[in-house]
Parts: C-alpha cells; structure tokens; sequence
C-alpha cells in the first residue's frame, strides 16, 4: 500500500472531552432546554393544546351542567376542571414525546444516539424537557379556574404544578416508549388515537369514577391515568368550600373493592408506572443494528 | 469528574497507528453478507474514499466504523480504539456526516452546534471559541444566527461537516458528503474539506458513487459486492488500467502507421484510424501529430478516468446504478421542506 504526505499543519490539540456525571447532566440539561425552546417556537403547538381543553372545560362542562345541575352549591364544570388541566398536560406530555419520532424521521435522533453518552441519560433529558413544557401547559390552564368558579391559593397553586409534573414526567416517559417501538409518523397518530383517548376518557378526568357499571369501573382502575388524575381533583377540591353533600356528589376517592386508596399510594403507583416506562424506554431507543 | 483510574495512554488517540485499521471485517444480515472480510489501514491525516455503486456495502462499513454496527467477524480500530470493545471512545474521536440530514431545523446553527458540543463534552469554557472556529472552516459565520429550516441543502450539509469537526475528532467519516447537490455546492464542499483537512490535520473517510468525488482523495478503495476489488492512489489506478491513448484518423492510414512506426510510437490500426499508445497524452499530442506526415482529419486524445477504472474491474458503469442516490436525494428535499 502507498504512503501518504501527512498534511503540513500539526492537528489541532484533541479537546480534553468532559466525563462522568458532569457530562451527563450538561447533557440533560440541553436536551431539556432544546424541548423548550422547540415548545416556544412552535406557537401553533400551544395553541392547540389549550383548545381542546378549553372546548371540554366550557362546551361540555356548561353543556353537562345543565343536566347535572347544581349539587351543594358545586356544579359539574367545577367538577370537571381538573380534569380538564390534566387533560392538557397529558396530551402536552404525549405529543413532547411524540418529537422523538419526529427526530428520527428526521435523523437527529441518531445525532443523538450516536453521542458518547448513555442513553439513559438522553432519555431523561427528553422526559424533563416533554414534563416541563406539559407542567407550563397546565400552568397556563390556571388562568381558567377564575372563570370557573375555583378558588385559587399560592399553596394550591404550587401543589398542583408540582402534581402536573408528576403526571407530565409518568406520560412522557409512557410516550417516549411508545415512540421508541414506531418508526413512522402516521402509526404515532393512530397509536395516539387508540391509546390516549380511551386512556383519558376512562380516567375520571370527565366524569366521577363512583356508581359506574363494574366492568367500567374494573378498566378504569386499570388505567394509571386515574391515579394521577385523583390527587389531583383532591387537592383542588379540599381548597374550595364545599358542602358535605356536594364532597359526596362529586366524590374524588378511588375505591378497590369498597376500599377508598389513600392519596400516597395513588402517587405510588404513578412513580412505578413512570419508572417502569422510563426503564423500558431506555431499552426501546436501540443505538446499534 | 475525570476518569482518573484508567490508564492515561489508552484515553487518548493513538496518533502512531493508523487512523483506521480494518481486518477481515464481515457483516451479515441473515442470509445476505453485505461485506466480505475487507482489510484496509487508512494513515494518520489522509483523505481515503470508498467508491462503489449503491449496495457494495460501503454504507454498511462506514456504519461498523462508526459503532453503529455491530461486525459479524473481523476487527476494526479507529484512532486507535476498537470499535466493539471500545465503542465510547470511538464515538467521542470520529466525526460522522450521514447521507441524510441530522440537524434540528427549528434550532439555529449555532444551537445545532452547541447541543452538539454537550454531546461530545466539549468543555464549556472552550465551546464558544469551538463553535466560531468551525463556523469559520465552513464558511458560514454570518449565517449562523439563523434557523436551519431557512438553509440550503449545500448550505446544511456544510452545518453538518462543521459540526462533525466541533469536537476535534481524529476521524472524519462522510458518507456520500455531496450526493443531491449541484456542481458548484459540492465544489465548495470540497474547499471546505480540503481547508479542514489542511487547518486540522484530520484524517477523512468518505463514501461516494461519484467518480469526480473521489479523485479528491489520495487513496481509492472500489467496493462491489462487499469486496475490496482495487485500492490505490487515483492516478496509480488510471494507470493499472491502460496507458493514455491518441486516436487518429488521417487520408492515408498505412502511411500514418508507417511514419509513427519508424518514430518508435507504439500505434494500432482500429476501425476508425489508428490509435497510439503513450505516457502522457498532453504533451505527446503535438509530436504525434507533427510524426504523422500525412495530412490529419481527427485527432481525440483519451487518458482513463475512473470511469475506466471502475469499468475495467467491475464489468460495468458506476452511473446505471441510481436506486439510493435518488432516494436520499428525496429524504433531503424533504428533510429541507419540514
């Protein structure tokens, strides 16, 4: 084989690369600040995650009301706000991860594989990012609760971010697994539709979960949604003044077999469910053939 | 946190082996082996390109290097780390430019650039000067506040080589670093290249089905059917094919023949004329022709081209093959459309 002329300039000196966990969390936080500024820049995408909900709140929530009345002193679209702001950072949370199948139809997702960096760690980049952009979602859905007719603290208003994100980091993570089993953007849509939907319509996001029919009642105490979707109206309602009667009407526990489930183990479940699809989102997003 | 507790010498690149060192690399997928058992060594500061239609497995190697495949037999190092066994250090030393675009359009260049400095841990203190120094190496400084969705084709894939250089690797690998650009895109994309190659003492390893593509490189291996069939330095590869040639056609052909004869030229009698052989068709066209003695009607002068090359060892033309070249040229016009 033939020699080659090294070039005349000496290489540049190597770049002494930074390592370990200081990496790592540079790492996380520009993959979490790129969701951001990807978030901002796309006004159409806030857009249209306030609308949906804005429908529900206002055209269900009154629409219903006048069929469910008024029941000690609380009508349905209090009831059915919460929900309604969960709703917005669920779907916030989902379509966030949904950017992962963007990226890899359009190649910077395998930028990012290709990074020496452990996946995990991009991984939970992206869910912080797609949690904090779904939490300032629901965040702006606060504005609403005036027109509604809830009351809003400072102390309420920090338990339910810190509840939006509990639920927006579980829902990401739930998407970034989902993702990373499809390639192709229009599966995503259907997948959405036939997941998403049914998982937010059997939440009790829309409805209380009480003297439900049991096979009804069965799959939505299967769902995770509503394990987030409860501590959530909990700590909304135990801020307003409501009557004995309408606490009853509108009830907010969910029962196993009779047993009310306390407020911790409902947010227990939410953590494993997040742990889980984190763990195995890490496994789905493969680097190598 | 440093990684103190391994031995300094095998955290760095080792600049005496070669940059790339291939041994009996093989790939398979399932019934189909894509590359048979290469063996090649790339030098230290080299531009080495694999030429060969799409599907001779040069995508496929490119990908084994890179740690984004994993070898079904034989070995490979680049910058002197193995590439199963040591696949971090591999990636934090190559640069990689891919067919297809990997830049997020919604982000400006320089916040391309910058995610891609976490990436590879370029240290923080180093990443603006970094940034601005391979702005500089591709010539886009003054466009580098802007969102990559307002970019070209020619003008992204540039980002892309800039940002491949952002972390100092010692290897460059570009996999068919023009393909759906015009002429005067991938001349500039040469430049840059060059410049790079010159200013940084990167060694460069590209893929490409363009002939002209390749003659920039210093060494040529042509790949078909995951094989290794000629590898050498472009004009030792013209060469091993036939000499230059000088076709004739003159009123009198036998007289033509005798004259050059009796000057010592090495001349055939064709269907056409006559046709001589010698070193350097430039500066032999005016003596053959001055030797010839009879009045000339033609005169066509042909030196092989890679196109010869190609032909003469693989038994057909590079340019029938275009089923990828297409296809990717369609994922960047999409890519560009997002």
């Amino acid at each position: 084989m033939t020699i080659v002329t090294a070039p005349s300039t000496t290489p540049a000196p190597p770049i002494e690369p930074h390592t370990g966990v200081t990496g790592e969390l540079r790492v996380i936080a520009m993959v979490w600040e790129r969701e951001l500024i990807r978030y901002v820049r796309t006004r159409t995408r806030i857009m249209s995650g306030l609308i949906q909900p804005v429908l529900f709140l206002f055209v269900l929530g009154y629409g219903m009301s006048g069929l469910v009345g008024t029941v000690g002193g609380f009508n349905f679209h209090q009831f059915v706000y919460p929900g309604v702001v969960a709703m917005s950072v669920v779907m916030t949370a989902m379509f966030s991860a949904l950017s992962i199948v963007w990226d890899r139809e359009f190649g910077f997702l395998r930028e990012m594989l290709i990074a020496p960096v452990s996946r995990a760690t991009l991984v939970l980049g992206k869910t912080l990012g797609g949690a904090s952009v779904a939490a300032v979602q629901g965040t702006i859905m606060l504005v609403l609760a005036p027109l509604v007719g809830i009351h809003l603290t400072p102390l309420l208003v920090v338990q339910m971010i810190c509840l939006e994100l509990l639920m927006a980091v579980a829902m990401t993570t739930f998407g970034v697994f989902v993702a990373s089993r499809i390639s192709r953007m229009e599966s995503f849509q259907v997948v959405m539709q036939m997941l998403l939907m049914p998982m937010l319509f059997l939440s009790g996001a829309l409805f209380p979960l009480n003297g439900l029919p049991t096979w009804l009642a069965f799959i939505t105490r299967l769902n995770p949604l509503t394990y987030a979707i409860a501590p959530f109206r909990q700590v909304i309602f135990n801020a307003q003044n409501m009557s004995a009667i309408a606490r009853a009407h509108f009830s907010t526990t969910v029962t196993w077999f009779g047993w009310a489930l306390p407020m911790w183990l409902e947010l227990s479940i939410v953590v494993i469910f997040a742990v889980v699809f984190f763990v195995l989102a890490d496994r789905g997003l493969s680097r190598t053939e | 946190m440093t990684v103190g507790t391994e031995h300094p010498t095998l955290r760095e690149p080792d600049l005496t082996r070669p940059a790339v060192e291939v041994r009996g690399l093989t790939k398979s997928y399932g019934d189909l082996t894509a590359v048979k058992g290469i063996s090649f060594d790339v030098a230290q500061g080299e531009i080495f390109a694999f030429l060969g239609p799409n599907g001779a497995g040069k995508s496929t190697t490119i990908k084994m290097l890179c740690t984004l495949a994993r070898p079904t037999a034989g070995s490979a190092r680049v910058a002197g780390f193995d590439v199963v066994a040591d696949a971090k250090r591999v990636r934090r030393h190559i640069g990689l430019v891919f067919q297809e675009q990997t830049l997020d359009d919604q982000l400006t260049a320089e916040e391309n650039l910058r995610f891609h400095a976490v990436l590879y841990g370029v240290p923080s203190d180093q990443v603006e000067s970094r940034i601005a120094r391979v702005f500089e190496l591709v010539a886009l400084s003054d466009r580098r506040k802007d969102l990559v969705s307002t970019y070209s084709g020619g003008m992204a894939r540039r980002l892309e080589i800039a940002r491949g250089m952002l972390h100092t690797p010692r290897v460059l690998f570009l996999d068919e670093p023009t393909v759906g650009l015009d002429p005067q895109t991938r001349a500039l994309i040469w430049e840059d290249i060059h410049r790079l190659r010159r200013e940084e003492g990167i060694t460069i390893f590209l893929t490409t089905h363009y002939m002209d593509e390749a003659e920039n490189a210093e060494r040529i291996a042509i790949i078909d059917h995951g094989t290794i069939i000629a590898l050498d330095m472009p004009d030792a590869l013209k060469a091993s094919v036939g000499s230059d040639t000088i076709a004739l056609e003159t009123t009198d052909d036998d007289a033509a023949l005798a004259a050059l004869r009796a000057d010592g030229y090495k001349v055939e009698r064709t269907e056409e004329g006559l046709t001589a052989y010698v070193a350097d068709e430039e500066t032999a066209v005016g003596a053959v022709v001055a030797s010839v003695g009879v009045p000339v009607r033609t005169v066509r002068a042909h030196r092989p081209t890679l196109d010869d090359v190609f032909l003469h060892y693989t038994g057909r033309e590079i340019r029938d093959q275009h089923g990828e070249g297409t296809v990717s040229m369609f994922a960047r016009a999409h890519g560009a459309r997002r």
